[in-house]
C-alpha cells in the first residue's frame, strides 16, 4: 500500500457545513420564498378573470397552480434523492472501484427522502381533486352523467380493496411503502457504512453488495410504479408502457448532475483530494450517456404515438404541442436535455474540466425540471399553467431546502469510506 | 559500415522496467521509433509522449455524413422520387426519418472510424507487416530505435543507454 509515496490522503475528513455556506443557501431560500409569495399574490389578485366553466364547469383557482408546483418539485427532488441511493447501490452491485471516494456523496442525497415522503403524502391530501382527476367519486358512479367507463376500469389500481371512488387506499399504501422501504434501505446502507468506518474489513463490502442487490430489485419495480402513480395518473385516460423508464431516465440524469455538482463543489472547498479528472470524466460520461438514454426513451414514446396515431394515445402530445403555453417548452426540453449535453459533452476535454461540466449539470438540472413541468402541468392546469414567478420561486425554495438537508446530512459522517476495500484502486483510476 | 542496419532493438522482460526505460531513453535524447508489446500496457503512450488520437474527429465527421446521407435519401425517396403517405403523415414526416438517420450515423461513424484507423496504422490487407521481433507476440517487449532518426548519436552510445535502462538483449534489425 505504501509503495507509492504520493498517496497520503486525509481519510478522516468531514464536510464542514460552514455558516457562510448555510447563509448563502438561506439567501437563495429567502429569495425563492419572496418570488413564490409574489407569484401567489399576483395569481390571487390577477386570477379573477379566468374563463370559468370550460373544462367540465370547473373554475380555475390560483391554489391549483401552487399544488401543481408542489407536486412537480416533490416528484423531481424525490427522484434526485433516490437516484443518489440508487447510484450508490449500483456501485456495489457492479463491484466498481473507481467511485469509492464518491460513495458518501451519492448516499448523502438520501437524507432528503424522509422529507420528500412526508411532503408527497401531505401534498396528495392537500391537492387531491385539484391535481388528480381520478379522485372524483362521480367518475365511478354509473348513474352519474359524468360516469367515466375508462377510469372506472382503472379504478381498482387506486382504490382496491375499497370501493372505487372512496379512499384511494392502494395508491396511498404504495406511496407509503415505497418511501418507507427507500428510507429503510438508505438507513441500512448508512448503518453498514458506519460499521465499516468503525471496524473495517471486507465483510461489510459483501454485506453492502447483498443489500444493494435487494434494493435494486425493489427499486426497479418501485421506480416504475411510482412514475405511473405520481405522474402518469394525472392524465388518467392516457397510458404509455415505457413511462416508468422515461421518468426514471429523467430522474437519473438529474441525480447524476446533482452528484457531480456536489462533488465539484466539495473539491472546490478542498475536500476529496483523491478525486481527480478521471473520476470527473467518468461522471461526465454517465451524464452524457444517460442524456442520450433519456432522449432515446422520450423519442421512442413520441415516435410510436405519432406513427400509430391512435387518438387515445396521441392526445398526450396534442395537448402539449398545440398549446401556446407548453408547445415551446417541448422544444426547450429536447434542446436542453439532448442537444446541449450531446454537443457540449461530446469531447473528452469537456468531460474532464469542471467548468464545462458545472455549466452543463446546472442547465440539465433546470432542463429535467422542465421535463417534469411538462409531465405535470398540462394535465392539471391546462392553459392556466406556464413558467412564472410561482414556478421559479418554488424551484428555488425546494432546491435550497434539499441543499440544506443534504449538506447537513453530509456533515454528520466521514466524507470518505475510509475502510472501503477498493479505496486504493480508486486512487489509481486512470482513463 | 555500421550504418547498414536500420534499427536497434532493445528487448525488455518486464513492463515496469520498460516504462522506466522509455522515460530514460527519451530523456537521453534518443528518439524511439515504436515499442511493441504482447499486450496493451497502461501509460505507455504517455511516457512515449504520443499525442492524443484524432480518430474521434474522423468518427464525428463520418457520423455527420451518415446523418446527412440518411436524411437526404429518405427525404428524396419519400417526398420526390416516390411520394407516399404513410399513417396520414406529411410527405416529409421528419420524425419517421430519425431511426434510419440514427442507424446510418452509427454505421458510417463505425465503418469510417475502422477504415481511417486501418489506413493510418497501415493495416491494409495487402500490407507487408514489418516484424521486428516475433517474440513481441509472446513474452518480450521490443523497443525499436530507427537509426536514421538518431543520426546525430553514436550507435554505441544508444546501445549503452538501452543496456543501462534494463534491456536484456540488444539486436540489430534491417528490412529490405
Amino acid at each position: 500500500m505504501a509503495h507509492h509515496g504520493e498517496q497520503h490522503y486525509n481519510l478522516e475528513q468531514r464536510f464542514d457545513f460552514t455558516a457562510a455556506t448555510k447563509k448563502s443557501i438561506m439567501t437563495v431560500l429567502v429569495i425563492g420564498a419572496v418570488i413564490l409569495g409574489l407569484g401567489i399574490v399576483l395569481a390571487m389578485t390577477g386570477g379573477g378573470h379566468d374563463e370559468a366553466g370550460e373544462a367540465g364547469g370547473h373554475a380555475f383557482h390560483w391554489y391549483e397552480r401552487l399544488y401543481a408546483n408542489l407536486w412537480i418539485n416533490n416528484v423531481y427532488f424525490t427522484g434526485i434523492a433516490i437516484v443518489g441511493v440508487f447510484f450508490f447501490a449500483i456501485q456495489y452491485a457492479a463491484q466498481a472501484g473507481w467511485s469509492t471516494p464518491l460513495l458518501r456523496v451519492m448516499l448523502s442525497f438520501g437524507y432528503w427522502l424522509p422529507f420528500a415522503g412526508i411532503l408527497m403524502v401531505a401534498t396528495f391530501f392537500l391537492a387531491n381533486h385539484d391535481l388528480f382527476h381520478w379522485t372524483h367519486s362521480y367518475l365511478f358512479d354509473k348513474n352519474d352523467p359524468q360516469y367515466d367507463s375508462i377510469i372506472d376500469g382503472k379504478g381498482a389500481f387506486f382504490f382496491w380493496p375499497m370501493a372505487k371512488g372512496t379512499f384511494p387506499i392502494f395508491f396511498i399504501v404504495r406511496m407509503v411503502l415505497f418511501f418507507g422501504l427507500w428510507v429503510f434501505f438508505f438507513k441500512k446502507f448508512q448503518q453498514i457504512s458506519d460499521q465499516e468506518d468503525q471496524l473495517g474489513g471486507n465483510s461489510y463490502w459483501f454485506k453492502m453488495r447483498s443489500w444493494s442487490a435487494f434494493f435494486l430489485i425493489f427499486f426497479a419495480v418501485s421506480s416504475s410504479i411510482s412514475a405511473w402513480d405520481w405522474v402518469m395518473s394525472i392524465d388518467t385516460h392516457w397510458f404509455s408502457t415505457l413511462f416508468g423508464w422515461y421518468v426514471f431516465a429523467s430522474w437519473f440524469v438529474a441525480g447524476l448532475c446533482a452528484i457531480t455538482l456536489l462533488t465539484i463543489f466539495l473539491k472546490g472547498k478542498g475536500y476529496l483530494e483523491m478525486v481527480n479528472q478521471n473520476h470527473i470524466h467518468d461522471m461526465g460520461k454517465f451524464i452524457f450517456g444517460f442524456s442520450i438514454f433519456w432522449t432515446y426513451l422520450w423519442f421512442s414514446q413520441f415516435l410510436l404515438i405519432y406513427y400509430a396515431n391512435i387518438p387515445e394515445e396521441s392526445v398526450y402530445f396534442i395537448e402539449r404541442l398545440t398549446s401556446d403555453v407548453y408547445g415551446p417548452f417541448i422544444f426547450v426540453n429536447i434542446g436542453l436535455n439532448f442537444f446541449l449535453p450531446f454537443l457540449v459533452l461530446m469531447t473528452r476535454d469537456a468531460k474532464r474540466h469542471g467548468v464545462f461540466l458545472k455549466l452543463v449539470c446546472s442547465i440539465l438540472l433546470v432542463g429535467h425540471w422542465i421535463d417534469f413541468f411538462l409531465m405535470v402541468q398540462p394535465g392539471t392546469l391546462g392553459h392556466n399553467g406556464g413558467i412564472g414567478l410561482m414556478e421559479v420561486g418554488m424551484f428555488l425554495v425546494y432546491g435550497s431546502g434539499v441543499a440544506l438537508v443534504v449538506l447537513g446530512g453530509l456533515a454528520k459522517k466521514n466524507l470518505i469510506a475510509k475502510n472501503h476495500p477498493m479505496l486504493e484502486e480508486s486512487y489509481h483510476h486512470h482513463i | 559500415m555500421e550504418r547498414d542496419t536500420h534499427f536497434i532493438l532493445g528487448v525488455y522482460e518486464d513492463e515496469d522496467v520498460l516504462l522506466h526505460a522509455v522515460e530514460k531513453v527519451r530523456s537521453n535524447g534518443v528518439k524511439i521509433h515504436e515499442v511493441y508489446t504482447p499486450y496493451p500496457i497502461h501509460g505507455l503512450e504517455d511516457v512515449l509522449g504520443y499525442k492524443r488520437s484524432r480518430l474521434p474527429i474522423a468518427a464525428f465527421l463520418f457520423g455527420m455524413l451518415g446523418t446527412t446521407l440518411a436524411m437526404t435519401m429518405q427525404f428524396y425517396m419519400m417526398s420526390f422520387d416516390w411520394p407516399m403517405i404513410i399513417g396520414g403523415k406529411d410527405y416529409a414526416a421528419f420524425p419517421d426519418f430519425i431511426p434510419v438517420g440514427f442507424e446510418m450515423t452509427v454505421l458510417l461513424a463505425a465503418f469510417g472510424m475502422v477504415g481511417v484507423f486501418m489506413i493510418s496504422s497501415n493495416l491494409k490487407p495487402w500490407a507487408q507487416p514489418r516484424i521486428f521481433d516475433i517474440r513481441s507476440t509472446d513474452d518480450k517487449h521490443i523497443m525499436a530505435i530507427d537509426i536514421a532518426n538518431n543520426s546525430a548519436m553514436d550507435l554505441e552510445r544508444i546501445k549503452e543507454i538501452l543496456k543501462s535502462s534494463g534491456a536484456t538483449e540488444i539486436n540489430n534489425k534491417s528490412f529490405e
